[in-house]
């Protein structure tokens, strides 16, 4: 007997020892994968910048005495500039390594300046440029200089370059703004998620207004309208469903009768947000029938005793109790459909966009698609900036959900 | 005017009709002070003018939008001369893009001869034509009605009744896009995958054994033979889902005894929240890890082991998936394990059992049923997840059952089919909706018998 205690107890506490580790893993995953995303991704909230003395003389950019931003060579006023911070470099082949050391982003710079405030002609500025994506993926430390030249994009002479550059103090990383101002680029120093926010919001505004008013309305009837019946009863069992069909099936659905059938246009929000309050609907629905349940009786029955119509009595009595939990469920379907990639890859909305989306009809992409045309990318930079965009999306959903709960705390009355 | 300025102008009209409305009612029964001469309340005399006045104009403009484009452009076709009438279904559709192109000022492929401008402006007189029209029907249709509902009203007009009536059809309305999205999916994708079956035969879709999913885009180019054998797929995918509930199923189960049974309360107060974050992480974040860190991470170990593992090993994909789904199976088992009465746990314990042995011979076959119920559920998210897979298995179909080599997953094919270049009709779009149509119906068998076990289960011990 004593023995048979002894076994038991040492089961027992293997038992529980499994259990610890089990609960453990799950959160140790949640540890490194927070972990790898920050140690990857802040990086990228950092760009290399280097100065340049430029001169924006007239014959360059205003040939023959007129102003032509189209055709005026800033690029030319770059290389200048370049040489004549390193005049002992001649050879062509160290010329185009040197020029290789700064963004083509620098000439679009200098457009904007000289457009805003054309009496910059003719004077010389310092101004700070973005570096190339290689420089900048040096100066984090991610490119080996150890390595035989011929397996690094950076050869030995630029690295010197480099140097003199930060020696001189003409070379140091800032904020990077462009990840937060500009939309997508194939250059991954200019490259920034404006374009997928503004897809992304434009979406769940779309969402929001057609998925939570139907949402709500349908838990109304279902809940308190409709008789018990084998259809009301089919209903449920449709709607339980729909909340658990795989997503991409919704996106087969938005290709096959919006896009094909009604004709919107690819890549719009519209379409988006379309597809995605289809996905959000169930979701609404069960959750605004489960805080309209949880509204007890006696307040039903006293509204009806005094005097009120059945629709009074939902409108007035029942949903403003309710509301605090059918907005939980409301912002907990948006945080979901904000996450949601593969019904919007179905419909078009993974092309390469460049300009900011202005309106629900302009071709957009969403952040989630973002960060998978992101990831897909083999330049270096665009991993780590993958990751910042992934910190952002997490961001959102962590805001959205605090939200919620504290909805939840706040205003949910303990019947 | 445009279709947003026309909604927003008959909102107005609708907003003001509601205060003419109700002045009315009021009016009529001789000042506020004789509000109970009325049968309704006069806010309801408002609510009635107001939905004369705004449903049946966003009807019309509803059916209207919804049937221009449609409209205009089979009237441009007609206004073409014969030649072009009878071309082609796919020339003709190329001719009427290019006609739109020209009249939105947009780049047009070929030349733009006069033909094709006289049609681009005939194009925009249709549209702007049908514009005006549908704005003075809306409008008309707005004053009309407004006008019919503030005649009516009187003081024993039963205004609350007929409003309450049209709001109780919108609710029913409402209800009724549910089903009709289960439908539309239902309808959408069998459509399109009957087309596919009458190309290529049924039997050679769900038996064969080869995917190869080419067709020609012009007869003479090579690769136009094409073998839509979906068994690799199917395949990959179960090797994929097994692999991942071989991860979440102990896991998650562990998980959810130690949280229910032998857990403080504030350590479960730490790790639910936790576990909730697990699930709320996006699918296309947890793909970008399984690519960027696990795949790498287990060709490395399984190099080191002497073991030939490929970049996209269904392994990486699997493990992923797997954690990506305890959260699910934990939250699913915990509630199964907390509607066991406490009377059996308390009996079992009663007689001398360990609180592991209670688990194991009382609670777990108590509760089996839903933890069934849940582990279903599981395994039809794990087929039908995309992002993970896309981004971490492989493209190439590989009839294996090695987790080492790479497989692809019946979504990663659908995504991979409709993010192409062929034409919309080709048998290669088509084997996507095909697939998308077997993976409906299968997530929704599993759907339909995991969520009956578990509702039932719960209301055995209600």
């Amino acid at each position: 007997m004593e023995s048979g205690l002894k076994r038991r107890r040492r089961r027992e506490n293997l038992f529980k020892l499994a259990g610890m580790l089990a609960t453990a893993v799950g959160i140790a995953f949640l540890g490194v994968f927070f972990a790898n995303l920050v140690a990857n991704g802040a990086s990228a909230f950092e760009q290399t910048f280097i100065q340049l003395n430029v001169d924006f003389t007239e014959d360059v950019i205003s040939p023959g005495g007129e102003l032509d931003l189209v055709y005026a060579d800033f690029d030319g006023l770059v290389r200048d500039s370049l040489r004549a911070e390193f005049p002992h470099v001649s050879s062509r082949s160290e010329r185009r390594e040197l020029n290789k050391l700064v963004s083509i982003g620098a000439g679009y710079q200098m457009r904007d300046m000289i457009e805003a405030n054309p009496d910059l002609l003719g004077s010389a500025q310092l101004l700070w440029v973005p570096a190339s994506a290689t420089v900048d993926m040096f100066i984090k430390g991610n490119i080996d200089a150890t390595l035989d030249a011929s397996l690094r994009p950076l050869s030995d002479a630029q690295i010197s370059w480099i140097q003199a550059l930060q020696d001189s103090g003409r070379l140091e990383t800032r904020l990077n703004m462009a990840l937060f101002t500009n939309g997508d680029s194939r250059e991954p120093e200019l490259a920034g998620i404006r374009g997928a926010l503004m897809g992304s919001f434009y979406m769940l505004i779309v969402t929001i207004v057609l998925a939570f008013p139907i949402g709500v309305a349908a838990a109304i009837y279902l809940e308190e309208f409709a008789p018990r019946s084998r259809w009301s009863d089919l209903i449920e069992v449709n709607i339980n469903n729909l909340a658990a069909v795989p997503s991409i099936v919704f996106g087969l659905l938005g290709l096959a009768v919006f896009i094909n059938w009604m004709g919107i246009p690819r890549s719009a929000p519209l379409v988006g947000g379309l597809v995605l309050s289809l996905l959000t609907l169930p979701v609404i629905i069960i959750a605004s029938r489960a805080a309209i349940k949880a509204v007890p009786p006696s307040i039903r029955e006293a509204a009806l005793g005094l005097g009120a119509s059945k629709m009074q009595v939902v409108f007035h009595h029942v949903m403003p109790l309710a509301l605090p939990g059918m907005l939980t469920g409301a912002i907990i379907g948006m945080s979901r459909a904000l996450g949601e990639s593969a019904p919007l890859l179905m419909i078009g909305m993974v092309a390469f966009i460049v300009d900011v989306p202005a309106g629900l009809s302009d071709p957009a992409t969403a952040l989630p698609v973002q960060i998978y045309l992101w990831a897909d990318s083999p330049e270096r930079a665009f991993a780590e900036r993958t990751s910042a965009a992934i910190i952002v999306l997490l961001g959102f959903l962590l805001v959205m959900n605090l939200s919620a709960v504290v909805i939840r705390k706040r205003m949910e009355r303990k019947w | 005017m445009q279709s947003t300025t026309l909604t927003l102008v008959l909102a107005a009209m609708a907003v003001a009709a509601f205060f003419v409305g109700r002045g009315r009612s009021l009016a009529v029964v001789g000042g506020p002070g004789h509000g109970s001469s009325l049968h309704s309340l006069p806010g309801y005399y408002g609510y009635f003018t107001a939905m004369w006045c705004l449903l049946p104009a966003l009807a019309v403009l509803f059916l209207w939008v919804l049937f221009e484009a449609n409209v205009i452009v089979s009237l441009t076709v007609a206004g073409l001369p014969e030649a072009q009438r009878s071309l082609s279904p796919g020339e003709l559709n190329l001719l009427v893009n290019n006609i739109q192109n020209l009249s939105a000022g947009d780049a047009v492929s070929g030349d733009v001869d006069a033909a094709l401008r006289k049609a681009a402006i005939r194009y925009q007189e249709y549209g702007a034509a049908s514009r005006q029209m549908l704005a003075a029907l809306a409008l008309g249709l707005a004053g009309l009605g407004g006008t019919i509902a503030w005649r009516r009203i009187n003081p024993k007009f039963r205004a609350r009744n007929r409003v309450e009536h049209v709001v109780q059809l919108m609710l029913i309305a409402a209800s009724s896009i549910a089903i009709l999205t289960t439908i539309g999916i239902v309808l959408s994708v069998l459509f399109e995958a009957i087309r596919f079956f009458q190309k290529v035969p049924i039997s050679d879709f769900l038996f064969g054994l080869n995917w190869s999913p080419q067709t020609a885009i012009r007869a003479d180019q090579v690769g136009s033979s094409g073998s839509f054998g979906a068994v690799p797929l199917f395949a990959g995918t179960m090797l994929i889902t097994s692999i991942a509930m071989i991860v979440a199923v102990p896991v998650g189960l562990m998980t959810a005894i130690y949280l229910a049974e032998y857990s403080s309360r504030r350590i479960r107060g730490i790790a639910k929240p936790l576990l909730e974050i697990l699930a709320g992480i996006p699918t296309v974040v947890y793909g970008f890890f399984a690519a960027l860190t696990v795949a790498p991470w287990v060709r490395r170990a399984g190099e080191s082991m002497g073991l030939e593992v490929a970049s996209e090993s269904a392994l990486a994909a699997g493990l992923v998936m797997g954690i990506m789904i305890i959260p699910l199976i934990s939250s699913l088992a915990d509630d199964a394990i907390n509607a066991v009465p406490s009377a059996m746990r308390d009996g079992a314990l009663g007689l001398g059992s360990t609180r592991s042995e209670t688990m194991t011979h009382v609670i777990l076959p108590a509760a089996l049923p839903g933890i069934v119920g849940g582990v279903l559920l599981a395994v039809s998210r794990a087929i039908g997840e995309t992002m993970i897979v896309v981004m971490a298995a492989g493209l190439a179909a590989n009839l294996t059952a090695n987790p080492f080599e790479a497989v692809t997953t019946v979504t990663v094919q659908i995504v991979t089919l409709l993010v192409g270049d062929q034409e919309f009709d080709s048998a290669k779009t088509l084997a996507a909706f095909a697939l998308g149509l077997m993976l409906f119906v299968v997530t929704l068998c599993l759907n339909v018998i995991g969520l009956h076990v578990v509702r039932k289960y719960r209301e055995q011990y209600e």
